[in-house]
């Protein structure tokens, strides 16, 4: 399958400023990337609501606390390593335990940050953000989903952390498809097992239902974006109807999404199971696709995974 | 001025008193908290419950009111009696603080308690939160000001520093901090566990106005105040000189009190000291 490749963090800068437009109570905050982030866009269109706060993540957090609990809707924005693990506590204390309406867009996840190395490849962000009471954890699955993940979180009142990546992702669904929180989306059907993926890795799904297929398999590929609240109905759904599950993140399967998914089917539905993601170890510095394949997040981990599980089953 | 008038001065000191006396009470009857540090703020939440702020109890959500941030949260106690007696709900519900079920949680939560504004308690974020109430009010051209009160504890904790330098650089004048200058954390003297001074040469270099006073004094608590609203264009630190455990003699200056409530014949005694053996 050919993508086209598109920027996430694009049309979050985009979502921004369209929202600064819109609504007067949105505010923004960044630490010192608001260029990488591109909350730059909305620092030039909307001064007066954008506050750099420097390299002082746990500072940010707690002033969008308080700028939130006055009213606003606050978005903060930073590379995603500094912007759960250095501010975890004030994340906890000021955001999630007051249930304030602050948005946390966390650029640059995971290993396809690529040549920064594991200082800056965060790949336990799902894991940290979501067990956090209250918030909710969302992984756009490219740059059309991101522009409405902004645009849908910014009507709620509640903290949410997104999660977007620094390379351009496949580009897997329409302008106008339409999105919706919490509800996991069926890119296609199949009978024979499901591949459930988040983020990058939903494009790594398809390709390798397609390659299933060539052998005769049918493949489900459901796109997880919204990790918490987990849309348990959905994937118990798949799960009945196939009989095996396939996860796939590019994230530590610690605790992550298939952890999430796991859990959710060993209390509901038992079926034969397998998780691809980031085994438990640091990353190192790359190009993307070296990356991708050297920590096992390939089409090819993919339909390996999917030969497992069908196996198993009975 | 009302405000050097000695009458209205007392009535003042008389609230600071109870509010003690409710602290302790509340400390003991939950057999846990941290008297030492709630008794030594008392004055400056008086201060600004019972004289500085605009708020109204009735509405503790009205948008105009004065914020109150305490970032020392383990004084929680001392703030649910100034709230207490400021009306916002009432004394008998002091008893159940630390209690299954209460709205006074061990350290302050904005969403159990009226009148509390921020969920405070790992220490270090109350500056900072303050500064986004302070950041709102000037976007929203608003007029109230915003209060936080800081344990000198706090100063070891990076993010004040981050904080501060926000406060200065934004131009933040209707921010006003006080520094709880009680000279003793958990484990001991605040210059034996990490060295402060020159506290006041600090708060200069990060761009703050500085005034230090005695932090018993209602006087110089509510000149102080009145000195850092006619400040422009940068925060103001009202640095306090006060005793841990003032008012209650054996907890003064004691670290034993930091985090330990009073035995029986110990709580009869600070009830004697604060005149309501009575109650």
């Amino acid at each position: 399958m050919t993508w086209k490749w598109e920027s996430q963090r694009e049309q979050y800068g985009r979502a921004l400023v369209e929202l600064g437009k819109e609504r007067s109570d949105i505010v923004v905050l960044d630490a010192d990337l608001s260029s990488s982030t591109r909350t730059a866009d909305f620092a030039s269109a909307f001064p007066e609501r954008f506050f750099n706060c420097g390299i002082a993540e746990q500072n940010m957090i707690d002033t969008a606390a308080g700028l939130a609990a006055s009213g606003k809707t606050v978005f903060a924005s930073t590379f995603a390593v500094f912007g759960t693990g250095r501010c975890y506590d004030q994340i906890r204390q000021s955001v999630a335990y007051p249930k304030l309406n602050i948005k946390i867009v966390a650029s640059h996840a995971g290993i396809t940050v690529g040549g920064d190395g594991a200082s800056h490849q965060i790949i336990e962000d799902i894991a940290l953000m979501r067990v956090l009471p209250n918030m909710a954890v969302i992984v756009p699955v490219d740059s059309n989903e991101t522009y409405k993940v902004i645009k849908t979180v910014a009507k709620t009142e509640t903290p949410v952390y997104v999660r977007i990546g620094r390379a351009d992702v496949p580009t897997v669904t329409d302008k106008d498809t339409p999105f919706e929180m919490n509800k996991a989306k069926v890119m296609r059907d199949g009978m024979d097992v499901t591949l459930i993926g988040c983020g990058i890795m939903v494009s790594k799904c398809l390709e390798a239902a397609e390659e299933l297929a060539k052998h005769g398999i049918d493949a489900r590929v459901i796109n997880l974006h919204t990790i918490k609240p987990l849309d348990e109905k959905t994937i118990v759904k798949a799960a009945r109807e196939t009989g095996g599950v396939v996860t796939a993140e590019e994230h530590s399967v610690m605790m992550g999404m298939g952890s999430a998914v796991a859990m959710c089917l060993v209390e509901n539905f038992h079926v034969p199971m397998k998780r691809v993601g980031i085994p438990d170890v640091f990353g190192e510095s790359g190009a993307c696709n070296e990356l991708m394949e050297k920590y096992g997040l390939t089409m090819e981990n993919i339909v390996e995974a999917a030969h497992d599980v069908l196996k198993r089953k009975k | 001025m009302e405000i050097y008038d000695g009458e209205f001065i007392a009535e003042l000191e008389a609230v600071a008193k109870r509010v003690r006396s409710h602290s302790i009470t509340m400390i003991y009857r939950a057999g846990s908290g941290h008297p030492g540090g709630s008794l030594s703020g008392v004055d400056v939440m008086v201060a600004l419950y019972f004289h500085i702020m605009k708020h109204d109890p009735n509405r503790p959500d009205w948008p105009e009111r004065d914020r109150f941030v305490l970032s020392k949260g383990h004084a929680a106690p001392s703030l649910y009696a100034v709230l207490s007696e400021a009306k916002y709900f009432p004394e008998k519900e002091l008893e159940t603080l630390r209690k299954l079920g209460s709205r006074l949680q061990g350290h302050p939560c904005m969403r159990k308690t009226p009148g509390v504004e921020m969920s405070t308690g790992s220490l270090g974020h109350g500056l900072a939160a303050g500064n986004g109430m302070a950041l709102a009010a000037k976007l929203d051209r608003k007029l109230y000001r915003i209060y936080v009160l800081c344990g000198d504890g706090e100063m070891d904790v990076g993010e004040t520093w981050e904080a501060a330098m926000l406060a200065s650089h934004y131009k933040l004048d209707n921010i006003t901090m006080y520094l709880d200058r009680n000279k003793l954390q958990l484990d001991g003297p605040t210059e034996k566990i990490m060295s402060l001074e020159p506290l006041a040469d600090k708060w200069k270099a990060f761009g703050w106005h500085v005034i230090e006073i005695n932090g018993h004094s209602m006087k110089e608590i509510i000149q102080a105040t009145n000195e850092a609203r006619g400040v422009k264009g940068r925060p103001t630190v009202i640095i306090c000189h006060t005793i841990k455990g003032k008012g209650v003699s054996y907890m003064e200056g004691s670290l034993h009190f930091h985090g330990k409530a009073p035995t029986d014949e110990e709580y009869k005694q600070a009830m004697k000291e604060l005149g309501t053996a009575d109650q």
